[in-house]
């Protein structure tokens, strides 16, 4: 390889070089790599702003944890339906890799119908993007946005599934159906890995 | 394909007993800073094992995770970067400030 490299400077290498089985994987794990530094910026921003503030709320008290605790559960029980659609495949099983991402695509409905049920409570409390009756306005502001930036990602997540569904339902070429939907998890596991940190930071600390 | 022989439940399991010991630990009477290190390592390991198991990060090329973990860093770098200025800028309500501004 080096030598060929070397005899030939211009030629690319054929194969990816941190992910040999696809390029597409590479791809996704750049895409998620900058995408998890735009949460990181986003939640390095709210502890700044939440340090920088004498009249944080307890967003534990205002926002309530028990409906948001079980939507974490949702994504976790997501995340595993996910990765057995994935050994369904490996296995030559299609009747159960139609049901496993079926069932990991309404954990995702499931969990925005929650959010969206959660936001009109929170909203009808007096909590809004520009203000908060509790205290600091920003925390109106930083609680919408992220929940908000981490919402659309889930319903992108969906609608990939969704196609991914569709995609798999009708080709019967099983090892390029397992790298679409290997890449397509990938994505998925990391909507379910940010909502952990989300969890984490925006309602238990 | 990534080798993978990993007990998918087992991972569930950890990811779901870790989640109840989050919420048990606002609740304990123990100092601030002392919940605050707790729940930020609790969250960090499972967001290991999510990155790990889930998403086959364990059996990918170590330069692979090596860039995963990258977000991280970054992250934490920034928290440190910010430290300046909100410590430099009181951010209260009009209404806390307003006192203050009259007095003078």
């Amino acid at each position: 390889m080096t030598e060929i490299a070397l005899s030939h400077p211009a030629a690319e290498p054929a194969e990816s070089p941190l992910t040999p089985e696809s390029w597409g994987k590479l791809g996704m794990w750049i895409f998620l790599v900058g995408d998890a530094m735009g949460f990181g910026t986003l939640l390095a921003g709210y502890g700044a702003m939440r340090y920088g503030s004498a009249d944080w709320p307890s967003p534990y008290d205002r926002l309530g944890i028990s409906l948001t605790a079980f939507m974490t559960f949702l994504l976790i029980c997501s995340s595993v339906t996910m990765v057995k659609a994935l050994e369904a495949i490996k296995g030559g099983r299609p009747g159960r890799v139609k049901l496993f991402l079926c069932l990991t695509i309404l954990g995702g409905a499931m969990f925005l119908g929650m959010q969206a049920y959660e936001w009109t409570h929170l909203i009808e409390g007096g909590l809004k993007i520009y203000g908060n009756p509790w205290g600091a306005t920003l925390f109106g502001t930083t609680f919408f946005i992220i929940t908000g930036f981490h919402g659309a990602h889930v319903t992108g997540g969906v609608i990939y599934l969704s196609i991914i569904l569709a995609v798999v339902s009708r080709s019967r070429n099983a090892s390029r159906n397992y790298m679409i939907t290997e890449i397509a998890g990938l994505y998925w596991h990391f909507v379910d890995l940010v909502w952990i940190m989300v969890f984490t930071f925006i309602y238990l600390l | 394909m990534a080798a993978t022989h990993t007990n998918y439940m087992a991972i569930f399991w950890w990811l779901f007993a870790l989640t109840i010991i989050e919420i048990g630990v606002i609740y304990m009477p123990i100092a601030k800073v002392i919940i605050v290190i707790l729940l930020i390592s609790l969250a960090l390991s499972k967001a290991s094992l999510v990155a790990m198991y889930f998403m086959h990060l364990r059996f990918e090329r170590r330069t692979m995770a090596l860039i995963a973990v990258t977000p991280i860093f970054l992250g934490t770098l920034l928290v440190f970067i910010l430290i300046p200025d909100h410590s430099a800028v009181p951010h209260r309500t009009r209404e806390e400030v307003r006192p203050a501004a009259v007095s003078h």
